[in-house]
Protein backbone atom coordinates (compact mmCIF):
# COMPACT_ATOMS: atom_id res chain seq x y z
CA UNK A 1 0.00 0.00 0.00
CA UNK A 2 1.23 3.48 -0.81
CA UNK A 3 0.72 5.94 2.05
CA UNK A 4 1.52 9.53 2.77
CA UNK A 5 2.02 10.82 6.31
CA UNK A 6 2.74 14.33 7.50
CA UNK A 7 5.69 14.40 9.90
CA UNK A 8 6.93 17.66 11.37
CA UNK A 9 5.03 19.60 8.72
CA UNK A 10 6.44 17.67 5.76
CA UNK A 11 4.78 14.91 3.71
CA UNK A 12 6.56 11.56 3.63
CA UNK A 13 5.40 8.98 1.11
CA UNK A 14 6.22 5.31 1.04
CA UNK A 15 5.19 1.78 0.20
CA UNK A 16 4.16 -0.23 3.28
CA UNK A 17 2.61 -3.55 4.17
CA UNK A 18 -0.44 -3.41 6.45
CA UNK A 19 1.73 -4.90 9.21
CA UNK A 20 4.39 -2.16 9.00
CA UNK A 21 4.57 -0.45 12.37
CA UNK A 22 4.45 3.33 12.46
CA UNK A 23 7.76 3.33 14.36
CA UNK A 24 9.41 1.51 11.42
CA UNK A 25 7.83 3.85 8.87
CA UNK A 26 9.21 6.84 10.77
CA UNK A 27 12.72 5.37 11.03
CA UNK A 28 13.13 3.41 7.80
CA UNK A 29 10.87 5.11 5.26
CA UNK A 30 10.99 8.70 6.48
CA UNK A 31 14.57 8.26 7.71
CA UNK A 32 13.84 10.07 10.97
CA UNK A 33 15.94 7.98 13.33
CA UNK A 34 15.52 10.26 16.35
CA UNK A 35 12.54 8.11 17.35
CA UNK A 36 13.91 5.00 19.04
CA UNK A 37 12.52 1.48 19.13
CA UNK A 38 12.94 -0.32 22.44
CA UNK A 39 10.54 -3.01 23.57
CA UNK A 40 7.94 -2.94 20.76
CA UNK A 41 5.25 -3.82 23.27
CA UNK A 42 4.28 -0.43 24.61
CA UNK A 43 6.20 -0.61 27.87
CA UNK A 44 9.42 1.41 27.50
CA UNK A 45 8.14 4.60 25.83
CA UNK A 46 11.26 5.11 23.69
CA UNK A 47 9.15 5.27 20.50
CA UNK A 48 6.76 7.94 21.80
CA UNK A 49 5.75 10.51 19.17
CA UNK A 50 2.84 12.94 18.94
CA UNK A 51 -0.20 12.17 16.82
CA UNK A 52 -2.26 15.31 16.27
CA UNK A 53 -0.68 16.70 19.44
CA UNK A 54 -1.26 13.66 21.70
CA UNK A 55 1.62 11.48 22.90
CA UNK A 56 1.31 7.95 21.50
CA UNK A 57 3.47 4.85 21.23
CA UNK A 58 4.50 4.60 17.57
CA UNK A 59 5.26 0.88 18.00
CA UNK A 60 1.60 0.26 18.85
CA UNK A 61 0.21 1.81 15.67
CA UNK A 62 0.28 0.55 12.13
CA UNK A 63 1.77 2.97 9.63
CA UNK A 64 -1.43 2.84 7.56
CA UNK A 65 -3.31 4.24 10.55
CA UNK A 66 -1.34 7.49 10.31
CA UNK A 67 -2.61 8.27 6.81
CA UNK A 68 -3.88 11.84 6.72
CA UNK A 69 -2.74 12.55 10.27
CA UNK A 70 -0.09 14.96 11.53
CA UNK A 71 2.84 13.47 13.42
CA UNK A 72 5.54 15.20 15.37
CA UNK A 73 8.81 13.53 16.26
CA UNK A 74 11.82 14.72 18.23
CA UNK A 75 13.26 16.20 15.02
CA UNK A 76 10.33 18.63 15.03
CA UNK A 77 10.94 19.87 18.57
CA UNK A 78 13.68 22.46 18.08
CA UNK A 79 12.52 25.75 16.59
CA UNK A 80 14.25 28.59 14.78
CA UNK A 81 15.53 29.86 18.09
CA UNK A 82 17.39 26.62 18.71
CA UNK A 83 16.60 23.84 21.15
CA UNK A 84 13.19 23.54 22.78
CA UNK A 85 13.24 24.56 26.48
CA UNK A 86 12.79 20.88 27.38
CA UNK A 87 15.79 19.85 25.31
CA UNK A 88 17.90 22.62 26.83
CA UNK A 89 16.79 21.64 30.34
CA UNK A 90 17.64 17.96 29.72
CA UNK A 91 21.09 19.08 28.58
CA UNK A 92 21.65 21.37 31.54
CA UNK A 93 20.26 19.09 34.26
CA UNK A 94 22.16 16.01 33.03
CA UNK A 95 18.86 14.27 32.34
CA UNK A 96 20.44 11.78 29.96
CA UNK A 97 23.43 9.54 29.76
CA UNK A 98 23.19 7.17 26.79
CA UNK A 99 20.28 9.18 25.36
CA UNK A 100 18.30 6.28 23.92
CA UNK A 101 15.21 7.04 25.99
CA UNK A 102 15.46 10.83 25.62
CA UNK A 103 13.37 11.41 22.46
CA UNK A 104 10.50 9.47 24.05
CA UNK A 105 10.75 11.46 27.27
CA UNK A 106 10.83 14.74 25.35
CA UNK A 107 7.77 13.95 23.22
CA UNK A 108 5.81 12.68 26.24
CA UNK A 109 6.71 15.65 28.41
CA UNK A 110 6.11 18.29 25.71
CA UNK A 111 2.52 17.03 25.36
CA UNK A 112 2.14 16.74 29.14
CA UNK A 113 3.37 20.28 29.92
CA UNK A 114 1.14 21.72 27.22
CA UNK A 115 -1.90 20.18 28.92
CA UNK A 116 -0.68 20.60 32.51
CA UNK A 117 1.53 23.72 32.70
CA UNK A 118 1.03 23.89 36.49
CA UNK A 119 1.50 20.19 37.22
CA UNK A 120 2.41 19.29 40.79
CA UNK A 121 5.59 17.36 41.52
CA UNK A 122 3.47 14.23 42.09
CA UNK A 123 1.59 14.63 38.78
CA UNK A 124 4.86 15.14 36.98
CA UNK A 125 6.40 12.00 38.42
CA UNK A 126 3.25 10.07 37.54
CA UNK A 127 3.45 11.38 33.97
CA UNK A 128 7.08 10.30 33.75
CA UNK A 129 6.11 6.72 34.63
CA UNK A 130 5.27 6.01 31.00
CA UNK A 131 8.91 6.21 29.94
CA UNK A 132 11.79 4.08 31.15
CA UNK A 133 15.36 5.27 31.63
CA UNK A 134 18.05 2.80 32.59
CA UNK A 135 20.91 5.27 33.11
CA UNK A 136 19.97 8.32 35.11
CA UNK A 137 17.89 7.18 38.04
CA UNK A 138 15.32 9.80 36.97
CA UNK A 139 16.34 12.59 39.36
CA UNK A 140 17.96 14.59 36.57
CA UNK A 141 14.92 14.03 34.38
CA UNK A 142 12.52 15.26 37.08
CA UNK A 143 14.71 18.31 37.60
CA UNK A 144 14.90 19.01 33.86
CA UNK A 145 11.13 18.80 33.38
CA UNK A 146 10.56 21.08 36.37
CA UNK A 147 13.06 23.57 34.96
CA UNK A 148 11.42 23.46 31.51
CA UNK A 149 7.95 23.82 33.05
CA UNK A 150 9.07 26.98 34.87
CA UNK A 151 10.58 28.39 31.68
CA UNK A 152 7.52 27.55 29.56
CA UNK A 153 5.24 29.21 32.17
CA UNK A 154 7.50 32.27 32.12
CA UNK A 155 8.21 32.09 35.89
CA UNK B 1 9.49 -8.85 16.88
CA UNK B 2 7.27 -7.74 14.03
CA UNK B 3 3.65 -8.60 13.33
CA UNK B 4 2.97 -11.56 11.05
CA UNK B 5 1.43 -10.68 7.66
CA UNK B 6 -2.31 -10.09 7.60
CA UNK B 7 -5.00 -8.68 5.36
CA UNK B 8 -6.25 -5.27 6.37
CA UNK B 9 -9.63 -3.59 6.05
CA UNK B 10 -10.62 -0.23 7.47
CA UNK B 11 -14.40 0.13 7.19
CA UNK B 12 -15.89 3.57 7.83
CA UNK B 13 -19.23 2.40 9.26
CA UNK B 14 -20.58 -0.38 11.48
CA UNK B 15 -22.62 -1.67 8.53
CA UNK B 16 -19.45 -2.07 6.48
CA UNK B 17 -17.57 -3.66 9.38
CA UNK B 18 -20.07 -6.38 10.32
CA UNK B 19 -19.69 -8.63 7.21
CA UNK B 20 -15.91 -8.64 7.76
CA UNK B 21 -16.12 -10.11 11.25
CA UNK B 22 -15.68 -13.81 11.87
CA UNK B 23 -13.41 -16.55 13.18
CA UNK B 24 -10.41 -15.52 11.07
CA UNK B 25 -10.61 -11.79 11.71
CA UNK B 26 -9.67 -9.64 14.65
CA UNK B 27 -11.01 -6.19 15.44
CA UNK B 28 -8.38 -3.48 15.88
CA UNK B 29 -9.65 -0.69 18.13
CA UNK B 30 -7.01 1.32 20.03
CA UNK B 31 -4.45 -1.42 19.53
CA UNK B 32 -2.78 -0.98 22.90
CA UNK B 33 -3.29 -4.66 23.74
CA UNK B 34 -3.66 -6.17 20.28
CA UNK B 35 -0.56 -4.64 18.67
CA UNK B 36 1.78 -5.95 21.42
CA UNK B 37 0.20 -9.39 20.87
CA UNK B 38 0.80 -9.02 17.12
CA UNK B 39 4.38 -7.84 17.66
CA UNK B 40 5.02 -10.87 19.86
CA UNK B 41 3.19 -13.02 17.27
CA UNK B 42 0.91 -14.33 19.98
CA UNK B 43 -1.97 -13.16 17.77
CA UNK B 44 -1.87 -14.22 14.10
CA UNK B 45 -5.17 -13.19 12.53
CA UNK B 46 -5.84 -13.61 8.80
CA UNK B 47 -7.64 -10.29 8.67
CA UNK B 48 -7.46 -7.17 10.79
CA UNK B 49 -10.63 -5.11 10.78
CA UNK B 50 -9.52 -1.63 11.83
CA UNK B 51 -12.51 0.23 13.28
CA UNK B 52 -10.64 3.48 13.99
CA UNK B 53 -12.33 5.11 11.03
CA UNK B 54 -15.85 4.47 12.34
CA UNK B 55 -16.73 7.92 13.63
CA UNK B 56 -20.24 6.86 14.67
CA UNK B 57 -18.73 4.80 17.53
CA UNK B 58 -16.98 7.78 19.14
CA UNK B 59 -19.28 9.54 21.61
CA UNK B 60 -20.06 10.11 25.28
CA UNK B 61 -23.57 11.28 26.01
CA UNK B 62 -26.20 11.15 28.74
CA UNK B 63 -29.71 10.20 27.67
CA UNK B 64 -32.52 10.22 30.25
CA UNK B 65 -29.89 9.92 32.96
CA UNK B 66 -28.14 6.93 31.33
CA UNK B 67 -24.55 7.25 30.18
CA UNK B 68 -23.83 5.98 26.68
CA UNK B 69 -20.24 5.53 25.55
CA UNK B 70 -19.41 4.57 21.97
CA UNK B 71 -17.02 1.63 21.79
CA UNK B 72 -14.34 3.63 19.91
CA UNK B 73 -14.26 6.44 22.48
CA UNK B 74 -10.62 6.97 23.45
CA UNK B 75 -9.81 6.41 27.11
CA UNK B 76 -8.39 9.94 27.28
CA UNK B 77 -11.76 11.33 26.17
CA UNK B 78 -13.45 9.50 29.05
CA UNK B 79 -10.72 10.74 31.40
CA UNK B 80 -11.34 14.37 30.38
CA UNK B 81 -15.14 14.18 30.38
CA UNK B 82 -16.61 16.61 32.93
CA UNK B 83 -19.96 14.83 32.65
CA UNK B 84 -18.36 11.54 33.70
CA UNK B 85 -16.33 13.17 36.50
CA UNK B 86 -19.46 14.71 37.92
CA UNK B 87 -22.00 11.91 37.52
CA UNK B 88 -19.99 8.67 37.26
CA UNK B 89 -16.80 9.46 39.23
CA UNK B 90 -15.95 5.77 39.63
CA UNK B 91 -15.19 5.66 35.90
CA UNK B 92 -12.92 8.70 36.18
CA UNK B 93 -11.07 7.12 39.11
CA UNK B 94 -10.63 3.83 37.25
CA UNK B 95 -9.57 5.32 33.91
CA UNK B 96 -6.72 7.28 35.47
CA UNK B 97 -5.17 3.97 36.49
CA UNK B 98 -5.26 2.46 32.99
CA UNK B 99 -1.72 2.20 31.59
CA UNK B 100 -0.04 5.54 31.03
CA UNK B 101 -1.17 8.74 29.31
CA UNK B 102 0.52 7.58 26.09
CA UNK B 103 -1.63 4.42 26.21
CA UNK B 104 -4.89 6.19 27.08
CA UNK B 105 -4.47 8.56 24.15
CA UNK B 106 -5.02 5.60 21.78
CA UNK B 107 -6.71 2.97 23.96
CA UNK B 108 -10.49 2.78 23.75
CA UNK B 109 -13.29 2.06 26.20
CA UNK B 110 -14.74 -0.69 24.00
CA UNK B 111 -11.34 -2.25 23.40
CA UNK B 112 -10.66 -2.55 27.11
CA UNK B 113 -14.03 -4.25 27.65
CA UNK B 114 -13.85 -6.59 24.64
CA UNK B 115 -10.22 -7.57 25.27
CA UNK B 116 -11.17 -8.63 28.83
CA UNK B 117 -7.73 -8.62 30.38
CA UNK B 118 -8.17 -9.90 33.95
CA UNK B 119 -5.97 -7.02 35.19
CA UNK B 120 -8.00 -4.31 33.42
CA UNK B 121 -9.63 -1.60 35.52
CA UNK B 122 -12.58 -0.65 33.30
CA UNK B 123 -14.33 -4.06 33.34
CA UNK B 124 -14.17 -4.00 37.16
CA UNK B 125 -15.58 -0.48 37.44
CA UNK B 126 -18.27 -1.17 34.82
CA UNK B 127 -19.33 -4.38 36.61
CA UNK B 128 -19.69 -2.42 39.86
CA UNK B 129 -21.76 0.19 38.04
CA UNK B 130 -24.10 -2.46 36.58
CA UNK B 131 -23.20 -1.50 33.00
CA UNK B 132 -24.56 -3.21 29.90
CA UNK B 133 -22.63 -3.88 26.72
CA UNK B 134 -24.33 -3.72 23.34
CA UNK B 135 -23.18 -6.28 20.78
CA UNK B 136 -24.11 -5.79 17.13
CA UNK B 137 -24.16 -8.54 14.51
CA UNK B 138 -25.79 -8.83 11.09
CA UNK B 139 -28.78 -10.30 12.99
CA UNK B 140 -29.30 -7.25 15.22
CA UNK B 141 -28.14 -5.87 18.57
CA UNK B 142 -28.20 -7.64 21.92
CA UNK B 143 -27.46 -6.14 25.32
CA UNK B 144 -25.39 -8.16 27.80
CA UNK B 145 -25.03 -7.27 31.48
CA UNK B 146 -21.43 -6.72 32.55
CA UNK B 147 -21.94 -9.42 35.21
CA UNK B 148 -22.63 -11.98 32.42
CA UNK B 149 -20.15 -10.70 29.83
CA UNK B 150 -16.76 -11.87 31.10
CA UNK B 151 -16.05 -15.60 31.01
CA UNK B 152 -12.31 -15.77 31.66
CA UNK B 153 -8.97 -14.19 30.72
CA UNK B 154 -9.38 -12.53 27.29
CA UNK B 155 -12.64 -14.48 26.95
CA UNK B 156 -16.16 -13.07 26.78
CA UNK B 157 -19.63 -14.03 25.51
CA UNK B 158 -19.05 -11.96 22.36
CA UNK B 159 -19.48 -14.16 19.26
CA UNK B 160 -16.91 -13.82 16.44
CA UNK B 161 -19.46 -12.08 14.19
CA UNK B 162 -20.42 -9.54 16.86
CA UNK B 163 -19.00 -6.07 17.35
CA UNK B 164 -19.15 -4.30 20.71
CA UNK B 165 -20.72 -0.98 19.78
CA UNK B 166 -21.77 0.69 23.03
CA UNK B 167 -21.25 0.68 26.77
CA UNK B 168 -24.34 1.74 28.69
CA UNK B 169 -24.07 2.82 32.32
CA UNK B 170 -27.26 3.24 34.35
CA UNK B 171 -28.22 6.42 36.17
CA UNK B 172 -26.24 6.90 39.41
CA UNK B 173 -28.01 5.91 42.62
CA UNK B 174 -29.02 8.93 44.70
CA UNK B 175 -26.52 9.69 47.41
CA UNK B 176 -24.11 6.94 46.39
CA UNK B 177 -20.36 7.40 46.71
CA UNK B 178 -17.67 5.42 44.95
CA UNK B 179 -14.10 4.28 45.44
CA UNK B 180 -11.42 2.50 43.44
CA UNK B 181 -8.14 1.18 44.84
CA UNK B 182 -5.48 -0.97 43.25
CA UNK B 183 -1.98 -2.29 43.76
CA UNK B 184 0.55 -2.45 40.93
CA UNK B 185 4.28 -3.06 41.26
CA UNK B 186 4.99 0.22 39.51
CA UNK B 187 2.64 3.01 38.53
CA UNK B 188 0.83 2.24 35.28
CA UNK B 189 1.87 -1.39 35.29
CA UNK B 190 -0.71 -4.17 35.23
CA UNK B 191 -2.44 -4.27 38.61
CA UNK B 192 -1.92 -7.30 40.83
CA UNK B 193 -5.17 -6.64 42.67
CA UNK B 194 -7.79 -3.96 43.06
CA UNK B 195 -11.32 -3.17 44.13
CA UNK B 196 -14.19 -0.96 43.08
CA UNK B 197 -16.97 0.00 45.47
CA UNK B 198 -20.21 1.91 45.27
CA UNK B 199 -22.02 2.69 48.52
CA UNK B 200 -25.37 4.24 49.30
CA UNK B 201 -25.62 3.36 53.00
CA UNK B 202 -28.61 1.18 53.77
CA UNK B 203 -29.76 1.21 50.14
CA UNK B 204 -27.11 -0.17 47.84
CA UNK B 205 -23.64 -1.66 47.97
CA UNK B 206 -21.49 -2.95 45.13
CA UNK B 207 -17.99 -4.37 45.61
CA UNK B 208 -16.09 -5.86 42.68
CA UNK B 209 -12.56 -7.23 42.88
CA UNK B 210 -9.69 -7.19 40.40
CA UNK B 211 -7.17 -10.00 40.69
CA UNK B 212 -9.40 -12.27 42.76
CA UNK B 213 -10.11 -14.49 39.75
CA UNK B 214 -9.80 -14.71 35.96
CA UNK B 215 -12.35 -11.88 35.52
CA UNK B 216 -14.02 -9.21 37.66
CA UNK B 217 -15.37 -10.92 40.78
CA UNK B 218 -18.47 -9.57 42.48
CA UNK B 219 -18.07 -9.80 46.27
CA UNK B 220 -21.67 -10.67 47.06
CA UNK B 221 -21.13 -11.62 50.70
CA UNK B 222 -19.49 -8.26 51.33
CA UNK B 223 -22.29 -6.45 49.51
CA UNK B 224 -24.94 -8.14 51.64
CA UNK B 225 -23.03 -7.36 54.81
CA UNK B 226 -22.64 -3.69 53.84
CA UNK B 227 -26.31 -3.31 53.01
CA UNK B 228 -26.99 -4.76 56.47
CA UNK B 229 -24.79 -2.11 58.06
CA UNK B 230 -21.43 -3.89 58.40
CA UNK B 231 -18.24 -1.89 58.93
CA UNK B 232 -15.89 -1.55 55.93
CA UNK B 233 -13.16 -3.69 57.57
CA UNK B 234 -15.62 -6.48 58.34
CA UNK B 235 -17.11 -6.43 54.82
CA UNK B 236 -13.68 -6.27 53.22
CA UNK B 237 -12.64 -9.45 55.04
CA UNK B 238 -15.69 -11.19 53.58
CA UNK B 239 -15.03 -9.88 50.08
CA UNK B 240 -11.89 -11.89 49.45
CA UNK B 241 -12.57 -14.93 51.65
CA UNK B 242 -12.67 -17.26 48.61
CA UNK B 243 -9.34 -16.10 47.18
CA UNK B 244 -6.98 -19.04 47.70
CA UNK B 245 -3.59 -17.38 47.38
CA UNK B 246 -2.75 -15.80 50.71
CA UNK B 247 -0.92 -12.79 49.28
CA UNK B 248 -3.71 -12.01 46.85
CA UNK B 249 -6.32 -12.46 49.55
CA UNK B 250 -4.50 -10.00 51.78
CA UNK B 251 -4.18 -7.49 48.93
CA UNK B 252 -7.83 -7.82 47.87
CA UNK B 253 -9.03 -7.47 51.45
CA UNK B 254 -7.03 -4.31 52.06
CA UNK B 255 -7.92 -2.75 48.70
CA UNK B 256 -11.60 -3.56 49.20
CA UNK B 257 -11.45 -1.82 52.58
CA UNK B 258 -9.89 1.27 51.00
CA UNK B 259 -12.41 1.32 48.15
CA UNK B 260 -15.37 0.90 50.53
CA UNK B 261 -14.10 3.61 52.88
CA UNK B 262 -13.53 5.96 49.96
CA UNK B 263 -17.06 5.24 48.76
CA UNK B 264 -18.46 6.03 52.23
CA UNK B 265 -16.39 9.16 52.79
Amino acid sequence: MRISVEINGREYEGEVEPRTLLSDFIRHTAGLTGTKVGCEQGVCGACTVQLDGEAVRSCLMLAVQARGRALRTVEGLAGEGGMHPLQRAFHEAHALQCGFCTPGFLMSMEAFLREHPHASDEDLREALAGNLCRCTGYLGIVEAVEQAARELRGD
Amino acid sequence: MKPPPFEYEAPSSVEEALPLLGLDSTVLAGGQSLVPLLNLRLAQPELIVDINGIAELDYIRAEDGTLRIGAMTRQVTLERSELVKERWPLLSKAIGLVGHAQIRSRGTVGGSVAHADPAAELPVALTALGARFHLRSPGGTRPVDAADFFLGPLYTVREPDELLVEVEVPEPIDGAGSGFAEHARTHGDFATAGAAAIMAPGVHAAVVLLGAGPMPVRAEAAERALTGGAEPREAAALSAQDVEDEHRRALCTELARRAIEEAMA
